[in-house]
């Protein structure tokens, strides 16, 4: 049977109908446990049949699932799946069960709302990377936000929650709501909600001819999804979200959904007011990495560490998109589902510690490393993804973005500083990591690691954390298996991969498919225009005596 | 060999970390031990297997695997090739590194978490040998940050010691500082070149006249890189307190192999730096003031793993030099013997302080010739080895630097030369100073001590070490004697088969040093052979015919010995000046002011304004969410009735 035509609605809704059925169980014994554990995991085989399933050579969405559901104002039950959701639903998928894992006994109490609550989460997120229908699409984002709110201020871990869970929703709310407006907006411009038709209509400047309206509307759309993402400075919430929300949540807080929309929504709709603005995001970006690094350097609160090294790590996938280049579109798409994978595992593995010793405040733990071997293992391995280390997850990503980010410095005539200001996160990353490292793990015992007894690993967190050191090593390694998919989307909405040098410009102009204009800079000081002085390859050198100068695109400059 | 074993070299090793990483712990000590012997021993055998065909003229070996990296326009894929450089390198860190693991089967066997040493050393061979056998920069930096990685582990082997557990973080974080000079010349590379792949960047950066900033700024970027992993100003500080780790790991990754990364690399990337003048001298300028500056530190250390750590120091500065003159094949001349007689140094000061029970103190030592006689003996032809004096190794790598330095074209070439003569006198008299010390004068043995180090665990008397020590340490003594009759000058009847050999890597054309006559050759070997004599001379009459006139030239110079028994204060002055203020400025500003105050503020205000308004207008439901969303629908339709307002005009 060909399940093709259904297989997104199976995977949105399989979780909401686990919610269901765990609602009319009872809750005694692990039965809530177990019941989430089997639809997490029934839900994350089904995702697995999308890249099984996925044409690589084709463009476009796959999957689609099209028909009408309320005929005015048109809205259409649209699903489909590209390059760019592919990997971020089956990363939705793999991070449930772990979820459900390391939640086990961590969540004693109103097990019931936990799960029910956990699972309508993925449903929405599905939800989110699966809609191809603006308004069905906001529904969905919208739906995100209840089940993580009322999880943060249930679950929380001190009487803070609640605080913090209002302050997590205002801050989601407020720009969704604008989001909502522009949203409307579009419809009254356009008369239609479905995206396709929307980014076409975008590619040809069909959606209005007011300017500053476009403005308006695609800064709703940028501020709805820098809030969720976050990018510095929108990050006032997430210090004290992650701080008390439980493991489960916080693995699956930040990052994908806002950068997502980001790419799917502002970069299809409003292709031009994103170029626009890329400066100042790139700008942000970037200190939006140092920032988060520097912050994360003095906590002592290892959430609170966590949370902003997360800030930093989000902040190299924005850098990345923004910069329109191939490398820095895959490598932030990478970086998405890196930071995903590293942040679920960091998070999973402070939360064990906690489960342990109630505290996340580094000044009481130390010495660590002799107890729990197996702990520190996967903490240092964790680390080395995190601070990416080549041979790991972490590297590819941060190595296309960064590269990205210094052919937009060169293709824009600007200085390196960036770059270079982004670049030094690396050494600020290994820093903070290792610190937190040494501090729990090395030296003498803590406080609390010499009067509390705590246990090394056992089988349930082992199954729950392998897994992960398995993708760590595998996207580090194989990284094409996941970028043939992730590349079909970069190459579309970038411009080519080097528009500085010439070599390359020749070699990319086959891999052009998208709807903006090839911009080529001539050399600028910097670089004089090479003269050929000798054979080395024959092609090489022909290519480079025959080829006319690269021509200058003065229209397509942003 | 067929090429396809080639991957066998670095995959032995991975599969030696696997095994004891993951079951080590489990398994007897022996079984450890073979393992993680066998595991170097073999690539040993295929690199003699490769040397067989390189000998007999075969063209360098390439290989091609699947993709790394692959994105529209851009592939990085898992390639090695062995071409007369890395067939060296190869040589070096196999043998030297079977050996070392030879060596520590003997020194670590009454540690706890043998296998985890094994583990990661084995860890560090795999790495160091991608470093060497791949034909891109970006598997390279594979390589390069893995080295980093295993010497983290392995310096933060006793991690209960809190100064251990700092030295490792120190190393991984200062390498990190050039590893980020290494990634942004990369992506200046990608952006320029449009690959990564060696040969095709260098075959493009050669075809044009690339004289402009941009091929100084790769450099320079590189040289932070090479700066960071082969210890040189001002990224040298890592190195010494590296010294905390066991001490064969100090002779295998902090002196003969890792620390060498650096140089390999510019060697490597000399088509490139043969184009930017401004980036050699900067190279000449930095080895050379590496080199004194670490000679000076290393006169009056008194821990044994100290002196030899700040002449690592310093030799790799020499190392630096001779690559900023141009001369690349002297430099892994250099890099070849000083592996050979660094290695022994580190071994046998681990024999002797294995001896003594883990003491690492010079001044508690004294008298020992007698009582570890093999150690004595293979450590003596270890000092006069870096001493320069002929004919042992390092004499003509270290006299084949200095005259490429005299006769170069580089406008520093004669300061750098004059600089490197002075630090071979000072090395000279400080590698002495450590061997009376050591071996000579009155014994200042604490008999039965127990010392600072972990190692040792078993006090007992002053005793030589086991076979198993003794045979590396022989074999090593011998390569530091006969490792530098390969490159004899040709002015001492002598055929120079390293630099003919590296010829087809390493010649460029550009930068070559100006052929000098004999005579001229003839006349700086003395000079230098005379500077070692002097160096040793001076450490006799000090501390054997006058022993007391040390310590009175201490009091009489105090500011200078003090100086340089604080090592110029540069780790209180990178504190001072980087670490405090930038911790300050992230407590206090960031996350006080900014993340505090104004992040946070802002929406709090928000926040506060919208229940304020709420209340004041209706006090319906004061606070809630519900409220707020009512609002914001309000505030919503305003702005959508607005925007379409705006839009109709």
């Amino acid at each position: 049977m060909n399940f093709d035509p259904y297989i997104l609605s199976i995977i949105t809704f399989v979780p909401l109908a686990g919610a269901l059925l765990l609602a009319l169980l009872p809750d005694k014994g692990k039965t809530m446990q177990w019941g989430a554990l089997a639809v997490s995991l029934f839900t994350f085989l089904c995702t697995l049949h999308l890249p099984a399933h996925y044409d690589y050579s084709a463009h476009g969405y796959q999957f689609v699932e099209n028909c009408p559901w309320i005929a005015a104002p048109a809205i259409n039950y649209h699903l489909g799946v590209d390059g760019l959701s592919l990997w971020l639903i089956v990363l939705t998928g793999f991070l449930a069960p772990l979820g459900v894992l390391i939640s086990w006994n961590a969540i004693p109490k109103r097990k019931k709302t936990f799960y029910i609550l956990f699972l309508l989460q993925q449903t929405a997120m599905f939800g989110v990377f699966v809609a191809l229908d603006l308004f069905l699409y906001y529904a969905y984002w919208e739906l995100t936000l209840v089940p993580m709110t009322i999880l943060i201020a249930t679950f929380g871990r001190t009487e803070k929650r609640r605080a913090a869970a209002i302050k997590y929703f205002l801050y989601a709310f407020i720009p969704s709501a604008i989001l909502l407006v522009a949203v409307l907006w579009l419809y009254v411009q356009t008369g239609t909600f479905d995206v396709p038709k929307l980014t076409q209509l975008a590619s040809v400047h069909g959606i209005s001819a007011n300017s500053p309206a476009l403005w308006l509307a695609s800064l709703a759309f940028l501020a709805a999804f820098a809030v969720k993402v976050p990018v510095f400075p929108l990050h006032g919430w997430l210090s004290d979200a992650v701080a008390e929300a439980p493991t489960a949540a916080v693995m699956v807080l930040v990052g994908k959904l806002g950068l997502y929309s980001i790419l799917r929504f502002s970069f299809g709709i409003f292709p031009d007011e994103s170029h626009r603005i890329a400066p100042l995001m790139i700008a942000l970006a970037a200190i939006g990495i140092v920032y988060g690094a520097l912050i994360a350097l003095v906590q002592k609160d290892l959430k609170r560490l966590a949370a902003y090294g997360t800030l930093g790590h989000v902040s190299v996938a924005v850098l990345g998109i923004f910069t329109f280049t191939i490398a820095g579109l895959d490598g932030g798409i990478y970086q998405t589902l890196n930071e995903g994978l590293g942040g679920a595992a960091f998070f999973m593995l402070l939360g064990l510690l906690y489960e342990r010793y109630q505290t996340y405040d580094m000044r009481e733990y130390g010495g660590l490393a002799a107890k729990f071997p197996w702990m520190v293992t996967l903490f240092v391995i964790t680390t080395l993804s995190v601070i990416g280390l080549p041979m790991l997850n972490g590297f590819v990503g941060e190595f296309l973005v960064f590269s990205g980010s210094m052919q937009w410095s060169l293709a824009h005539g600007s200085s390196f500083w960036w770059t270079a200001l982004a670049t030094s996160g690396v050494i600020l990353t290994a820093a903070y990591m290792l610190w937190m490292i040494q501090r729990v793990f090395y030296g003498d015992l803590g406080i609390k690691s010499e009067t509390v007894t705590g246990w090394d690993l056992d089988a349930r967190e082992h199954i729950a954390l392998w897994p992960l050191v398995a993708v760590f090593l595998v996207m580090g390694l194989a990284s094409p298996y996941w970028t043939k998919a992730i590349d079909t989307f970069g190459a579309a909405a970038s411009y080519p991969m080097s528009i500085y040098s010439p070599y390359v410009v020749e070699y990319n102009k086959t891999h052009h498919h998208g709807h903006v204009t090839l911009s080529i800079r001539n050399a600028d000081g910097t670089m004089q225009q090479p003269k050929p002085i000798g054979v080395v390859d024959p092609s090489l050198a022909a290519d480079a005596l025959n080829k006319p100068a690269p021509q200058t695109n003065k229209g397509a400059r942003y | 060999m067929p090429s396809s074993y080639l991957w066998l070299i670095p995959l032995l090793p991975f599969a030696g970390f696997l095994i004891n990483g993951t079951v080590g712990r489990k398994l007897p000590r022996p079984a450890v031990t073979g393992i993680a012997l066998l595991s170097t021993l073999i690539p040993a055998l295929l690199v003699a297997w490769i040397w067989s065909g390189v000998l007999a003229g075969a063209a360098p070996i390439s290989i091609v695997s699947a993709p790394w990296i692959s994105i529209s326009g851009f592939t990085v894929n898992f390639a090695f090739t062995v071409d007369h450089l890395t067939a060296i390198m190869l040589a070096i860190v196999t043998g030297v590194g079977f050996l070392i693991h030879l060596y520590s089967a003997g020194y670590m066997a009454h540690e706890d978490g043998f296998w985890r040493f094994f583990a990661y050393l084995n860890l560090f061979m795999f790495f160091m040998l991608i470093l060497v056998l791949s034909s891109s920069f970006l598997l390279l930096f594979v390589g390069w940050e893995g080295v980093g990685l295993a010497s983290y582990l392995l310096i933060g082997f006793y991690f209960k010691k809190d100064s251990a557990a700092n030295a490792g973080k120190k190393a991984f974080v200062v390498n990190r500082i050039g590893d980020f000079g290494f990634l942004l010349a990369m992506f200046l590379i990608v952006a320029h070149f449009g690959s990564l792949d060696f040969a095709t960047v260098f075959a493009r950066a050669s075809m044009f006249h690339l004289s402009g900033g941009f091929l100084t700024t790769i450099c320079l970027l590189l040289v932070v890189g090479a700066a960071g992993k082969s210890a040189q100003i001002p990224l040298y500080v890592w190195l010494p307190d590296a010294m905390e780790g066991p001490t064969p790991v100090s002779a295998l990754i902090h002196a003969a192999t890792m620390v060498t990364a650096g140089i390999y690399m510019v060697a490597r990337c000399h088509v490139l730096f043969d184009h930017s003048p401004t980036a050699l001298i900067v190279v000449a300028c930095i080895g050379a003031a590496t080199a004194l500056f670490a000679a000076c530190i290393g006169l009056v250390q008194t821990d044994i793993k100290r002196v030899l750590a700040y002449s690592t120091v310093s030799q790799l500065g020499y190392m630096f030099l001779a690559c900023g003159v141009g001369a690349y094949s002297a430099a892994i001349f250099h890099l070849m013997t000083h592996a050979f007689f660094k290695a022994l140094l580190f071994l046998a000061a681990g024999s002797v302080i294995h001896a003594l029970s883990g003491e690492q103190d010079m001044n508690k030592m004294g008298a020992l010739r007698k009582r570890i006689p093999v150690t004595f003996w293979t450590m003596t032809m270890g000092v006069i080895a870096i001493a320069g004096i002929p004919p042992w190794a390092g004499f003509f790598s270290k006299d084949e630097i200095l005259y490429q330095a005299f006769t170069s074209t580089n406008p520093v070439g004669k300061l750098v030369w004059a600089v490197g003569l002075i630090t071979a006198g000072m090395t000279s008299f400080y590698m002495f100073r450590l061997w009376f010390k050591t071996f000579f004068g009155e014994s200042h043995v604490e008999e039965h001590s127990q010392g600072h180090d972990n190692h040792g665990g078993h006090a007992h008397g002053v005793h030589e070490s086991p076979a198993v020590m003794l045979v590396p340490l022989a074999v090593l003594a011998i390569l530091s004697i006969i490792g530098g009759w390969v490159g004899v000058p040709e002015a001492l009847h002598g055929h120079d088969e390293i630099g003919h050999f590296l010829a087809p890597v390493l010649s460029s054309g550009a930068a070559e040093a100006v052929e000098g006559s004999h005579g001229t050759e003839i006349g700086l070997a003395l000079v230098s052979i005379l500077t070692a004599f002097i160096g040793l001379g001076v450490a006799y009459f000090l501390y054997i015919v006058k022993p007391g006139t040390s310590t009175k030239l201490a009091i009489t110079f105090k500011p200078v010995y003090t100086l340089f028994e604080n090592k110029f204060y540069v780790d209180e002055i990178y504190a001072a000046l980087i670490i405090t203020p930038l911790q300050v400025f992230s407590r206090l500003f960031l996350a006080g002011l900014v993340d505090g105050g104004v992040a946070s503020g802002v929406p709090s205000m928000t926040a506060a304004g919208v229940r304020g308004l709420g209340s004041i207008t209706r006090k319906m439901q004061s606070g809630n969410i519900r409220s707020y969303a009512g609002w914001l629908a309000l505030g919503a339709a305003a702005v959508l009735v607005f925007m379409i307002f705006v839009h109709v005009r």
